[in-house]
């Protein structure tokens, strides 16, 4: 095992995937020599295999994904990044309207291998443009995965997963989360998607959380394991497809649930795991369900306003504490 | 122009006219579910293209696709089944008219988002760049795709990257019913290509051989590594934007002075008057292309719907 953080994380699967497939290859805003990507996942990409598979492109986030839908239904594999997770809106049609639909639309004649990676989430001070979760929209796109890793392991393995599948995928990427290190093999590994992860376990209450909200989950469980209050973590890894089972399991066993995530309230991430858990286990619950999301507000830029809006491990905890 | 090139841009011609005539007929016996959007009229477009491209370069369509399908070589039978929403069809019934492919013969499907296919053309111009291989991609597109911004993007990005595009602009003078004067100042949209840096062309779009013409030189520039051209036809949609337009909004006359431009008629009567085509072979050719989709249309009707349940498949590779 070695030490490594989340950015280097990804770009050793950039890496590790160019070197064994010639047909995956890069494109996006600023990742090429010159700006490295935005949040530097692809230093020295461009030296190592050149301009011609690490493509700089203009700022045409459209043609971006448009191209790379093109690139992919002919034979290639590429990892098109969008410099933050709001501007995919500009490439939605290319998205949603063709990506995710052509296997379908054209009766399976046609594959579809492109991974967009872009970052999301919020903490950082850059307002309302640059700070969102719009995970639960591709999530209402059927023809797209949606993966949100939330740890160095979970995004190399799930971006190797992407890279070398055949659905478009969404890898949703923290911005917090690219410094944060963990340990994973030196050997070449792929993770499932659809497989979550129980990050604690625990028999009183269940916490669903995503990507950045893992770590603010587990350190609430600390605080409430001193309140004799034990938790259950889960981690679902990916989004599209949810490993529906875990979920259902771990609150079967605790019969209390509760689900944390960035994104806003209103038909969000929060929103289909609850659905799902009134659905398929509600004769299991002892308590209702409580959601730690986002209010449906954009998000703010001024240190107190956005402290305001993002979950934290308090609004956990205390979430955790009316149910339990 | 060898003469068999000439028959053979006149039977396609003919061939996606008899097709569609036989739709619209269909429609009528409501047999095909939803709506269509008919290329007669424009079928010079289609063909003085496609005759230039092997099977193994690519075209992009779109809502008005039928053309396009059958220039590049796509089987009748299927493609009417398709539109009839069979089982039988392109894509098992889940496309229908507006979202024909045939992945064989390099048709990379319909959209029927206008504009979308602009970047996604420029895409497989990139693919083919990428692995080395010498196929180009041709992209058709109306006048009202040319106020998209995927217009812009798309082009610009295959302008910068030299990719082997061919960016056809079908110009039928109508987004819907929008006339092209409403939309855009220029009269010509081939003008459009010097804010790109790449040559762009207007011809007679209903001349068959001006379209041949004109694409074959932009297919020598994109197989050798030149970049994309792009060529604006201009043509007109003799019926209207869809199967529900009466198309009222036509000031008079206008239909009329254009089916004297209609594309078929002129080249049969070039064929006739200067002996490359007989009365006798243009009934001949008639009669085999009336008898093959009289034979896709029996394959289509006799084809079963898909079951309700299929619905289900084909969502994730």
């Amino acid at each position: 095992m070695k030490e490594i953080a989340f950015r280097d994380a990804i770009r050793e699967a950039l890496v590790e995937e160019m070197k064994r497939d010639e047909t995956v290859f890069l494109l996006g805003e600023d990742i090429g020599r010159y700006w490295e990507g935005a949040f530097k996942v692809t230093k020295g990409l461009a030296d190592e295999f050149g301009d011609k598979r690490v493509r700089d492109t203009p700022i045409s986030e459209s043609a971006i994904i448009g191209a790379a839908v093109g690139a992919a239904i002919t034979g290639m594999r590429p990892v098109a990044e969008i410099m933050f997770g709001d501007l995919t809106t500009l490439a939605m049609d290319q998205i949603v309207n063709q990506a995710a639909k052509i296997h379908y639309m054209f009766g399976g004649q046609a594959k579809v291998p492109l991974v967009i990676r872009t970052p999301f989430g919020g903490g950082v001070n850059i307002a309302a443009h640059h700070s969102q979760s719009l995970q639960a929209w591709f999530m209402h796109a059927p023809g797209l995965l949606v993966a949100i890793p939330s740890t160095p392991y979970d995004a190399k393995g799930l971006l190797k997963t992407a890279i070398r599948g055949d659905n478009p995928v969404i890898f949703c990427e923290h911005k917090l989360l690219y410094p944060e290190k963990g340990l994973i093999p030196e050997e070449d590994y792929t993770i499932p998607f659809g497989l979550a992860q129980t990050r604690r376990e625990g028999e009183d209450v269940t916490i669903v959380a995503t990507m950045f909200m893992v770590g603010k989950a587990l350190e609430a469980a600390k605080t409430l394991e001193k309140q004799t209050i034990n938790v259950e973590v889960i981690d679902p890894r990916t989004l599209i497809p949810l490993d529906k089972e875990a979920i259902i399991n771990s609150v079967r066993k605790t019969g209390r649930l509760v689900v944390v995530s960035e994104g806003c309230k209103t038909a969000g991430v929060t929103a289909e795991i609850a659905a799902l858990v009134a659905e398929k286990a509600i004769d299991y619950l002892d308590a209702p369900v409580r959601r730690v999301a986002e209010p449906d507000t954009p998000i703010p830029f001024s240190p107190s306003l956005e402290k305001h809006v993002i979950p934290d491990e308090k609004a956990i905890v205390e979430a955790v504490k009316e149910i339990a | 122009m060898k003469k068999e090139t000439l028959i053979r841009l006149y039977r396609k011609m003919l061939e996606i006219r008899i097709f569609e005539e036989k739709v619209f007929e269909l429609y009528g016996q409501n047999l095909v579910p939803g709506t269509i959007h008919l290329y007669s009229g424009e079928e010079a477009v289609a063909v003085g293209v496609c005759t230039n491209l092997r099977q193994s370069d690519y075209i992009v369509s779109t809502h008005r696709g039928h053309g396009h399908c059958i220039a590049k070589g796509a089987k009748l039978d299927k493609t009417m089944a398709e539109i009839l929403g069979k089982k039988t069809g392109y894509c098992k019934g889940k496309g229908g008219s507006m979202h024909i492919a045939d992945f064989s013969i390099g048709m990379l499907g319909a959209t029927a988002v206008v504009g979308a296919g602009i970047p996604i053309a420029t895409g497989a111009g990139l693919s083919s760049k990428l692995r080395g291989s010498d196929q180009v991609t041709a992209c058709f597109f109306g006048d009202g795709a040319s106020n998209q911004g995927t217009f812009h993007e798309g082009i610009n990005l295959a302008a910068i990257w030299r990719l082997p595009v061919l960016f056809v602009c079908e110009n039928n003078l109508y987004a819907m019913g929008t006339r092209q004067t409403q939309a855009m100042l220029p009269q010509d949209i081939s003008e459009r290509s010097v804010a790109y840096g790449i040559p762009g062309v207007s011809i007679d779009g209903n001349d068959v051989l001006s379209v041949y013409d004109a694409a074959e030189e932009a297919v020598k520039r994109a197989r050798g590594g030149l970049g994309p051209t792009l060529i604006e036809c201009k043509t007109y949609r003799q019926k209207g934007h869809s199967r529900w337009d009466p198309a009222t909004y036509r000031p008079k006359g206008e239909v009329e002075k254009w089916l004297e431009k209609d594309p078929i008629i002129r080249l049969e009567k070039q064929l006739l008057s200067n002996g490359e085509l007989s009365e006798a072979k243009t009934t001949r050719i008639k009669r085999e292309i009336e008898n093959a989709v009289e034979d896709a249309v029996k394959f289509a009707v006799s084809s079963p719907y898909p079951a309700g349940d299929e619905a289900l498949e084909d969502v994730f590779a």
